[in-house]
């Protein structure tokens, strides 16, 4: 089944090589210039993920997507080898900022996979929108990196893109999830300042504000916090049914491990982000994971089995996060668009215009991607939004993941099949 | 009282007392809304108190490193917090590979207690190595020297063992019969955070009879008071100074297990940075180079990060007031500075130690 959905991939290659526009000595008239590749040189996609810090296992688990997409053809496009740069673009902007100008500095490189982080895309964006690249981002969820008004607080530059969900789909899903499956009538939000964070718990607030329920607090906590004590007990003052703590670990493991202690609290339930969508969550925690609800990816369907199959042949375990089917998605766009402009020079080099290549991929329409039908949006402020939003899911932790080790958790809700609309 | 009314007229010491009226203004009103608005119960109140006894017993650890250091060579050993951290850090292998064999449930005091052990000789180690290494060589230097060395000590430390371990975090496992809670007249207080102020009391004990009853001690008090005459009394002073900054290292790690018995989440090479900047405000708090001062200084402030917030800033109407938990704790550090610089239990130091 591989093999046919490989040939599958190098006939559609071949097909391109054939149909591809060829030129005698092709003339750049694209506005935003264009990337020349050589007869034998490669073309170079970048990557800009974490591959360093306490997150690295977001950063394992899309790369993988990228190379298992790269893989599927071979490594090879328009009868190019495909080169890979990957950097490290922490879960900063200042890592972001530093990934992307590596990237840009470089001209052959045509586009980049990344960032995993909010944060880091909104230091990467500006650089990578000015250098006149395309960037597919496979984790953003953060509203405003797709929302181009500047004013409103959006940060959305052209070139950028991504396959995750948009935070104010993810946010209006679990503030639903809250009301109507968990008979929340108040809610509490925990951000830590970071634009992925505040975008969920501000997205969370907002629908569940709209749709009858009561927001009683909403706080943060400062990356770094440990003892979580003094939020707890003004938590506690308002004695909400649930509390939204989209934080990061270990920010998300002391907060539910001190809340276990905290008179008030005793019967509020908490509702994690994907942040905290790992088997080292309920790990690191301990016991007070238990009965902690955590949305995250979810994929399923026959071509993601099989994406599994590859993983486990590659590398020997499964992957360690949820968006290595986001990052497969998302490279397959860039390697789309990338076929569908390239011109083939007589001598069997590339021209790539850049504004041609943003073009393309923003007419994805429709894609069957694993994570959906994917159709990138142009409307405000969904700008560069390809996701159908679909692929996401809210899991319930339970002993076996403290203690036995057993990942993912049972599933609570799946959006693709109840998605309360 | 003011001692611009009683000595000449002078802005600055006009100014600070004004200053000084404004905060225990702020600190009155704070108080006073928060209390009569009866938003926090006695039990809530009891747990912030609670942790923060917790807190502040650790950072009461941490602190005697830095004053038994202070006190001997008065320098700041800014590295301190690294030495907590290579404790605890290593010792976390340790407790899985108990968890993972059952031994850390089935005798939790044995296990807790080696893992002490183990963390204090790791800690005890690199302090041994960085005296011997990086500031042994610089004895008699300009005191700026050291300093900075200690910073560069702190960063290569850090790397080092980002380098050893990886960067990713680690947990402890949790100790199954120190979960659950011991209700004292209706409250609530969480059985880690008794074990955890009871076990640095034991230490803090230790150390005090240590210095105050021992030969070694002594000696130590010696050198601390003049190293010169100690000497000529046939007191090995690069022995003394090495032996200080062992028991400082031990008592660093002991705290690195404590912490890891109370949080067990979020250890990593990163981990010792803040708690070593608080200890040292702490240090500073009781007054440096003073041993049952580190102990208040540290408990002190473990109280009032825990309290400070909910009490002061939330009845004054400062939005996030949880979030300037750290405000709290160096704003403290200046107004000693200010105020008292001789800290709590300190004694004005003389123009040498000054």
């Amino acid at each position: 089944m591989i093999r046919i959905f490989c040939s599958l991939i190098w006939a559609m290659n071949l097909f391109a090589v054939m149909h591809a526009p060829v030129a005698a000595d092709a003339v750049c008239d694209d506005p935003l210039g264009c990337v020349e590749v050589g007869p034998d040189d490669p073309i170079v996609v970048g990557a800009m993920l974490v591959i360093s810090g306490a997150i690295n296992y977001l950063g394992e688990d899309t790369l993988g997507g990228v190379e298992l997409a790269l893989l599927d053809r071979d490594e090879t496009l328009l009868n190019h080898e495909i080169e890979l740069v990957v950097e490290d673009s922490l879960c900063t902007a200042e890592g972001g900022q530093i990934a992307a100008q590596r990237l840009a500095a470089d001209p052959t490189v045509v586009g980049a996979i990344g960032t995993n982080c909010s944060s880091a895309a909104q230091g990467a964006i500006p650089i990578i929108s000015e250098s006149g690249m395309v960037m597919i981002a496979p984790s953003n969820t953060s509203p405003s990196l797709t929302n181009p008004d500047i004013a409103a607080g959006g940060s959305h530059r052209p070139g950028y893109f991504r396959t995750s969900q948009n935070g104010l789909i993810e946010g209006m899903r679990l503030a639903q999830f809250a009301i109507y499956e968990l008979e929340a009538a108040t809610l509490a939000t925990v951000h830590d300042g970071d634009p992925y964070t505040s975008g969920l718990a501000r997205a969370v607030a907002d629908t569940f504000a709209d749709i009858g329920g009561e927001v009683v607090f909403e706080g943060a906590v400062n990356k770094g916090d440990t003892d979580m004590s003094s939020i707890l007990i003004e938590i506690a003052v308002h004695q909400p049914d649930i509390i939204y703590v989209p934080l990061f670990e270990p920010e998300s493991n002391f907060f539910a491990a001190q809340m276990q202690y905290i008179v008030g609290l005793e019967d509020t339930i908490i509702l994690g982000g994907a942040a905290s969508f790992s088997s080292s969550f309920p790990e690191n925690t301990g016991e007070a994971a238990i009965g902690i609800y955590v949305s995250g990816p979810l994929v399923s369907g026959g071509a993601y089995e099989q994406l599994l199959a590859q993983w486990l042949d590659e590398y020997g375990s499964d992957p360690p996060s949820g968006y290595h089917a986001h990052a497969y998605d998302a490279t397959n766009l860039l390697l789309n668009a990338l076929e569908a402009v390239a011109v083939v020079n007589e001598d069997g080099g590339l021209t790539i215009g850049r504004q041609a290549l943003r073009d393309a991929v923003a007419a994805t329409e429709d894609y069957p991607g694993l994570t959906g039908r994917l159709t990138c949006r142009d409307d405000s402020p969904f700008v560069g939004d390809c996701s159908p939003g679909t692929a996401l899911a809210v899991f319930k932790i339970t002993e076996a993941e403290v203690y036995d080790d057993h990942w993912p958790p049972p599933l609570a809700w799946n959006f693709a099949v109840d998605s309360f609309d | 009282m003011f001692k611009w009314k009683t000595d000449e007229f002078s802005w600055v010491d006009f100014t600070i007392d004004v200053l000084r009226i404004l905060i225990v203004l702020a600190v009155v009103i704070g108080a006073w809304n928060t209390l009569s608005s009866g938003r926090i119960t006695l039990a809530q109140w009891v747990n912030l108190f609670a942790a923060g006894l917790s807190q502040g017993s650790i950072y009461a650890l941490i602190a005697l490193g830095y004053t038994l250091v202070y006190g001997i060579l008065l320098m700041i050993n800014f590295a301190h917090g690294e030495v907590f951290m290579a404790g605890a850090f290593s010792t976390v292998f340790l407790a899985e590979a108990f968890n993972r064999t059952g031994f850390l449930n089935e005798q939790p005091l044995l296990a807790i207690l080696l893992m002490i052990m183990f963390a204090g000789l790791v800690s005890m180690t690199v302090a041994i190595l960085l005296e011997r290494v990086a500031y042994r060589p610089l004895r008699g230097s300009p005191r700026l020297v050291p300093l900075i060395t200690a910073i560069g000590a702190s960063f290569f430390l850090q790397y080092t063992f980002r380098g050893l371990y990886g960067s990713a975090f680690k947990a402890y496992p949790q100790v199954k019969i120190l979960q659950g809670a011991i209700s004292i007249g209706g409250i609530n207080i969480p059985i880690v955070q008794i074990f955890v102020f009871c076990s640095a009391l034991v230490l803090m004990f230790g150390l005090y009879w240590l210095v105050e009853r021992t030969r070694v001690g002594k000696a130590m008090r010696a050198v601390s008071e003049n190293k010169e005459v100690a000497s000529l009394m046939g007191i090995d002073i690069d022995w003394v100074i090495m032996f200080t900054f062992g028991v400082g290292g031990f008592l660093a790690g002991s705290a690195g297990v404590i912490n890891g018995v109370f949080r067990p989440q979020g250890v990593n090479f990163f981990m010792g940075f803040i708690p070593g900047i608080k200890a040292f405000t702490a240090a500073v708090l009781g007054g440096i180079g003073n041993i049952p001062g580190a102990m208040l200084g540290g408990l002190f402030l473990g109280v009032i990060e825990a309290i400070g917030p909910n009490l002061v800033l939330a009845g004054l109407g400062i939005p996030g007031a949880n979030q300037l938990k750290d405000v709290i704790a160096f704003t403290m550090l200046v107004l000693v500075l200010i105020f008292r610089p001789q800290g709590i239990l300190g004694e004005r130091l003389s123009e040498k130690k000054a």
